[in-house]
C-alpha cells in the first residue's frame, strides 16, 4: 500500500491504517514524553534570572507550536473539504478543533502561571497573549458551529468556511494586536541568525516538541477513528429507524 | 448592476417600512452607553478616557443584535431561494444585503454616536472624526456580520452563536477604530495611520466577505 492522502480517503482503509499506527505512536509518545520531561525537570540547568520557573517553558513552548499548527491543519483540511471534497478532511478538521483548543488552553494557563512570578501578574493584555486568546475564541466558535448544525455535511462545509475566514483574519488580528500593545519577548528559537537559547536548554525543548507533536497526532488519529465510527453508528441507526418505519 | 441596485433598494425600503429593527438597535446602543457610568462611576475624566472604546464596543454589540436578520426574513419567506436561482451571482446578493444592513443599521448608529459621546464627556471638537471613523469602519462590521449570518442561517440560538463566531473577527476593527480616536484626543501620533488601516480593513472585507457569505449560503440549501 503506497502512502498517500488519496489512499486514505477510503474510511475503512483509514481505520485499518490508524489501527496499525496508533499502538506504535502511543509507544513513541510515551518514550519521548518520559525523556523530555526527565530532561526538562532534572537535567536542564536552572536559568540565572528565572530560576526554576524556566521549566514551565518546556510545556509552554511545545504546546504553542502544536496549538498554532493545529489551526493551520484545520485550515488546510477546510480547503480539502471545500475544494477536493476529501471525505476525511471534514472529519480531520472537526476532531482537530477540540484538541487544538485544549493545547491553546494549556498555552494560556502555563503562560499565566509563568507570568505570576516573572511579570507579577497572571495576565497582561500583551499582544501575544491577546492574539492567542483570540485564537482560543476562534476554536470555540468552530466547535460551537459544529455542535449547532445537525446535518454533518452542512456542518463540515460551514465550519470549513469559518476556518478559512479565521485563517485570513488571524494575520490581521496578529498585526493589529502587535500595533496595539507588546510586552512578550520576541521570537528566540526560529530566527534567521540562529537560536538565542543555549543548546543545554534547546535539546529538551526539541524533545518535548517532538513529544507534543506525537501526542497531538496520536490524539487526533484516535479522535478521527472515533468520529468515523460515530458516523457509521449514526447511519446504522438511521437505516434501522427507516426500516422500522417501513415495516 | 441594475438588479443589484434594485435589490439593495428593496432591502433598505423593507427595513425602514418594517420598522422596529432600527429603533431597537438605536435604543440598545443608548442603553448600553447609559448603563456604563453606573458600572464605571460618574467621574467625567474617567468616562472621557474610556469613551472611544465604550462607544465602539456598544456599536459592535448593537450592530450584531440585528445581524441575524440580514438573510433571515428572505430565508423564511423563500425569496432567498428565488434570488439564488436568479441571474445575480450569489456573492452580489450577499454583498447587497450586507450593504443594506450597513445603511439601515450602522449608519444610524454612527450618527447617534455624537449624542452618546456628549453623555460620556467626549471632547466636542473630535466628534467629526469619531463619526468619520465609524462610517469608514462599519462596512467591515456589516460585511463580516454577513458571513456570520449566512453561516448560522436557520439554526437554533443563531443570534448567540453569531456573536461568538463574529466578535473575535472584530478585534482589528475595534483596535484601529479606537486608536484613531484616541490618537486624535490624547496622542501620541497622528490619527491617520490607524484611520487608513481601518479603511483597508473595510475595503478588504467588502471584497472578500461576500464570497464567504455566498459559499456559506450554498451550504444551507442542500
Amino acid at each position: 500500500m503506497t502512502f498517500s492522502l488519496n489512499n486514505l480517503a477510503n474510511p475503512s482503509r483509514f481505520l485499518s491504517f490508524a489501527g496499525t499506527v496508533i499502538p506504535w505512536l502511543a509507544a513513541l509518545t510515551v518514550i519521548l514524553l518520559v525523556i523530555g520531561l526527565y530532561q526538562a525537570f532534572f537535567v536542564a540547568p536552572v536559568d540565572y534570572q528565572q530560576g526554576e520557573t524556566v521549566r514551565i517553558m518546556y510545556i509552554h513552548v511545545p504546546a504553542a507550536w502544536v496549538g498554532m499548527g493545529c489551526y493551520a491543519l484545520i485550515a488546510i483540511a477546510a480547503l480539502g473539504t471545500l475544494i477536493w471534497r476529501h471525505p476525511l478532511a471534514d472529519v480531520a478538521a472537526k476532531t482537530a478543533a477540540p484538541i487544538g483548543a485544549a493545547f491553546t488552553l494549556v498555552i494560556l494557563v502555563t503562560g499565566s502561571l509563568w507570568g505570576k512570578p516573572m511579570w507579577g501578574t497572571y495576565w497582561v493584555w500583551d499582544a501575544r497573549l491577546t492574539s492567542l486568546l483570540v485564537l482560543f475564541l476562534l476554536y470555540l466558535g468552530l466547535i460551537a458551529l459544529w455542535q449547532s448544525i445537525d446535518d454533518p455535511g452542512r456542518a463540515g462545509r460551514a465550519a470549513a468556511i469559518l476556518a478559512l475566514v479565521g485563517a485570513i483574519n488571524l494575520p490581521i488580528i496578529k498585526f493589529s494586536v502587535d500595533w496595539w500593545n507588546t510586552l512578550h519577548q520576541p521570537a528566540s528559537v526560529f530566527r534567521t541568525d540562529g537560536p538565542t537559547i543555549d543548546p543545554s536548554l534547546l535539546t529538551p525543548l526539541f524533545v518535548m516538541g517532538g513529544a507534543f507533536l506525537a501526542l497531538f497526532v496520536l490524539l487526533h488519529l484516535i479522535a478521527m477513528r472515533a468520529e468515523i465510527l460515530r458516523r457509521r453508528v449514526r447511519v446504522l441507526q438511521q437505516t434501522q429507524v427507516a426500516q422500522a418505519a417501513l415495516s | 448592476m441594475k438588479a443589484a441596485l434594485a435589490l439593495l433598494r428593496r432591502d433598505i425600503e423593507l427595513a425602514f417600512r418594517e420598522g422596529g429593527a432600527i429603533g431597537v438597535a438605536l435604543g440598545f446602543y443608548l442603553v448600553v452607553v447609559a448603563i456604563a457610568p453606573f458600572g464605571l462611576g460618574p467621574d467625567l475624566n474617567l468616562l472621557a478616557r474610556v469613551a472611544p472604546g465604550l462607544l465602539w464596543i456598544a456599536l459592535l454589540l448593537a450592530a450584531l443584535l440585528s445581524a441575524d436578520r440580514i438573510f433571515h426574513n428572505d430565508h423564511e419567506d423563500g425569496s432567498l431561494d428565488i434570488l439564488t436561482m436568479g441571474p445575480l451571482p450569489l456573492a452580489v446578493v450577499a454583498a447587497s444585503k450586507s450593504l443594506a444592513h450597513w445603511v439601515t443599521t450602522c449608519v444610524p448608529l454612527a450618527l447617534l454616536a455624537p449624542v452618546l459621546g456628549l453623555l460620556l464627556n467626549f471632547p466636542i471638537d473630535t466628534i467629526p472624526l469619531l463619526v468619520l471613523a465609524m462610517l469608514v469602519g462599519t462596512p467591515a462590521v456589516s460585511f463580516i456580520a454577513g458571513i456570520g449570518a449566512s453561516l448560522t442561517l436557520g439554526l437554533r440560538r443563531s443570534g448567540l452563536l453569531l456573536a461568538l463566531l463574529v466578535l473575535p473577527l472584530y478585534v482589528p476593527v475595534l483596535i484601529f477604530g479606537v486608536s484613531t480616536i484616541s490618537a486624535a484626543v490624547t496622542g501620541p501620533g497622528s490619527p491617520w495611520p490607524p484611520f487608513l488601516m481601518l479603511c483597508a480593513i473595510s475595503l478588504a472585507s467588502m471584497v472578500l466577505a461576500p464570497l464567504a457569505s455566498a459559499a456559506a449560503l450554498r451550504t444551507s440549501f442542500r
